[in-house]
């Protein structure tokens, strides 16, 4: 308990330090965001508009650096992140309220499967060495080397068309309107499925790769011995004695994997034009738009930070090692 | 004599496969008795662990047994050949007939599970038909045979001694009262006063419970003490057999001579201390004939061109005692 406490405020920590360098870095860049904005609308705005939108954007100079950074973190814990250029004049909390999900659905579940799948074969090819399975290693080690972003566009070429049942783009039939109806869904697993499958392709080897590697280190391990000596069934010794301690430098891996969910996807949804947050990203930078970026970026940095303290709490309960007494 | 409980009959292991294999384990013909304990001393490398580990079927690739039977003879019902088990079989056999205690104390105990996971999955798989209670008062009453309170059966391993692990590990060999208990150097890691306190409660579980031991250890001064009867092993092979009390005052083989020779007696006149000269052979390049010749100081020509059979000394007339050495009165 007192460990998870002090995790807990190590991660309070760095989330401040986090959103601090947050607020830092767009006032440090050149130029400001507000210019780019005029230039979108090609002098057709008024000094008022101008300077109204200085007040909106945080960026008010009559403000000292202190007051604004107080404003900022009053903002934070309002969610309110400002307006996005791009979609002005749309909140950039919106935004990302409607892109979210849509990566967590799509990343979330594909990076969850390729762990279980991943971690699943590496056991088994780990256990049986110089298997079948073990010899589709090298399979797995040249698709690991595929990024993903030419996989995906691999995909398209081959697989996507005005014909084929895979859609090459968007994250459902554009004319539908999101709900929760069998058609939507329907429409959006389909969608889906090619980033998925590319996602899932490339980052499975991954998985299988280490598990395996950590099961041939366990598996000579004496107290696997041990177990095979006590006449064990089989499959108790590869579960509960081998893949049981060798998942746990795989959980530390796969906590980090879910924090790069929401970042480490940027690639595949610009490929697939997925309406995911990695997108937004991509548009934001585009644009200049700042506020939207630096929504992105929170999210991004609040994911990561979730995952590893989930990481702790997993770690805890897996390894009772890492308990402290008392 | 007492009845076999494992016979050992010209039992050969080899690592690898092919010309290239390397045989680590030759011809080795032993006895263990209903109710004894047999040490099995010998320099690392003699082949004494892959000995226990290829009777139990436990040897990691590339070793491979490649000769040889052990017979064992249950409590009831027909002696069988471990060797012609099938897996299931096997796994019946394992731990309920014959346990084994490792030598790494430290390493034999899953990490991340309960002690008494670890004793209660190994009663559940061979007693399922035992309720779950019965199986948890079956551990606790081994745990505190072994000197551990029940209490520390919801300890994880690191969370004891290496004493106390090195005792739950013997509990648990013991938890399904097995006949034949085989002991892989299971103090080397403890210190000496630890070794004492372990190795007494251990003769007196055997009394208890009428267990035989196989002993293996390179410390033969602790064997000279404890054991029934010792097998020295060199290079693969038995070289001497002989009761304890015989062996220690009167060794036939210079190899037995030499090991005796390397510790202090704790009682009697001084001796000089001399070890054995030279380091043990290489078993990729066995020298021809006795294996030990090379740093045999009694060694004459015969020793070099024909390996010498293991066979009751011609000097001694004791069908209990056997030797493999050309010396004069040694092998017939």
């Amino acid at each position: 308990m007192k460990f998870l406490l002090q995790r807990l405020v190590f991660y309070v920590f760095t989330a401040w330090a986090a959103l601090t360098i947050n607020f830092f870095i767009p006032r440090m860049i050149p130029g400001d965001p507000v210019t780019s904005l005029i230039n979108k609308f090609q002098g057709q705005m008024s000094t008022d508009a101008i300077n109204s939108l200085y007040v909106l954007f945080g960026l008010d100079k009559n403000a000292s650096l202190w007051s604004q950074y107080v404003d900022y973190w009053g903002q934070v814990f309002r969610g309110d992140l400002g307006l996005s250029f791009t979609f002005f004049p749309t909140p950039v909390a919106e935004i990302l309220r409607q892109s979210l999900p849509w990566t967590i659905a799509l990343v979330g579940i594909t990076t969850f499967a390729s762990f279980m799948i991943g971690t699943s074969l590496g056991v088994l090819a780990g256990w049986r060495r110089g298997s079948v399975m073990d010899g589709l290693l090298p399979v797995t080690t040249f698709l690991s080397s595929i990024p993903y972003f030419w996989l995906g566009l691999l995909a398209i070429t081959l697989l996507a068309g005005p014909d084929s049942f895979f859609p090459s783009s968007g994250g459902y039939e554009p004319g539908l309107v999101p709900s929760w109806n069998a058609e939507f869904i329907g429409s959006a697993v389909q969608h889906s499925l090619l980033p998925a499958i590319t996602i899932l392709i490339s980052s499975v080897s991954g998985w299988i790769l280490t598990m395996r590697n950590m099961m041939v280190t366990v598996a000579s391990e004496d107290y696997i011995t041990v177990a095979h000596a006590k006449g064990l069934p089989e499959r108790r010794v590869m579960v509960s004695y081998a893949a049981r301690n060798a998942l746990l430098p795989n959980v530390s891996g796969f906590a980090l994997s879910l924090g790069f969910i929401v970042g480490g996807t940027l690639l595949v949804e610009i490929v697939f034009s997925y309406p995911g947050i990695g997108y937004n990203l991509f548009q934001a930078v585009g644009a200049k738009d700042y506020p939207l970026m630096q929504g992105v970026f929170l999210v991004i940095t609040l994911s990561v930070l979730v995952a590893n303290l989930l990481a702790d709490v997993a770690y805890l309960l897996l390894d009772p090692r890492t308990r402290k007494e008392g | 004599m007492k009845a076999p409980v494992l016979e050992i009959k010209n039992f050969h292991v080899d690592y690898g496969l092919g010309d290239e294999a390397v045989q680590a384990v030759r011809d080795v013909t032993l006895t263990l008795h209903r109710g004894e304990v047999l040490g099995l001393a010998g320099e690392s490398g003699s082949g004494k662990s892959t000995l226990a580990y290829g009777v139990t079927r436990l040897l990691p690739p590339p070793g491979v047994i490649s000769g040889g039977s052990v017979v064992y003879h249950p409590a009831s019902g027909d002696p069988y050949d471990v060797m012609a088990l099938t897996d299931a079989e096997l796994r019946a056999f394992r731990w309920a007939e014959t346990s084994i205690v490792f030598q790494g104390a430290m390493n034999s105990l899953n990490p991340v599970h309960k002690v008494s996971t670890q004793m209660l999955d190994v009663i559940k798989a061979h007693e399922p038909q035992l309720s779950p209670q019965a199986r948890i008062a079956r551990a606790q009453e081994m745990l505190k045979l072994v000197g551990i309170s029940a209490d520390r059966m919801d300890a994880y391993p690191h969370q004891l001694s290496g004493g106390m692990r090195q005792r739950v590990m013997i509990g648990m060999a013991l938890v399904l009262e097995p006949q034949v208990v085989i002991m892989d150097e299971p103090t080397t890691a403890l210190d000496v006063v630890m070794q004492r306190q372990i190795l007494a409660q251990l003769v007196e579980l055997r009394e208890r419970l009428g267990f035989s031991v196989l002993f293996i250890t390179h410390d033969l001064s602790l064997l000279v003490e404890f054991s029934d009867r010792i097998a020295i092993m060199y290079g693969g092979r038995i070289v001497e057999e002989a009761r304890s009390k015989d062996l220690y005052t009167d060794s036939l083989h210079p190899y037995s001579e030499g090991l005796l020779k390397s510790f202090p007696a704790l009682r009697g006149e001084r001796r000089e201390l001399s070890g054995i000269p030279g380091s043990p052979p290489d078993l990729r390049g066995m020298p021809t004939g006795c294996s030990f010749h090379p740093r045999c100081p009694q060694a004459f020509d015969r020793c070099s061109t024909e390996i010498p059979v293991l066979g009751i000394p011609s000097a001694r007339n004791d069908p209990h005692r056997s030797v493999a050495c050309w010396l004069p009165g040694r092998t017939a």
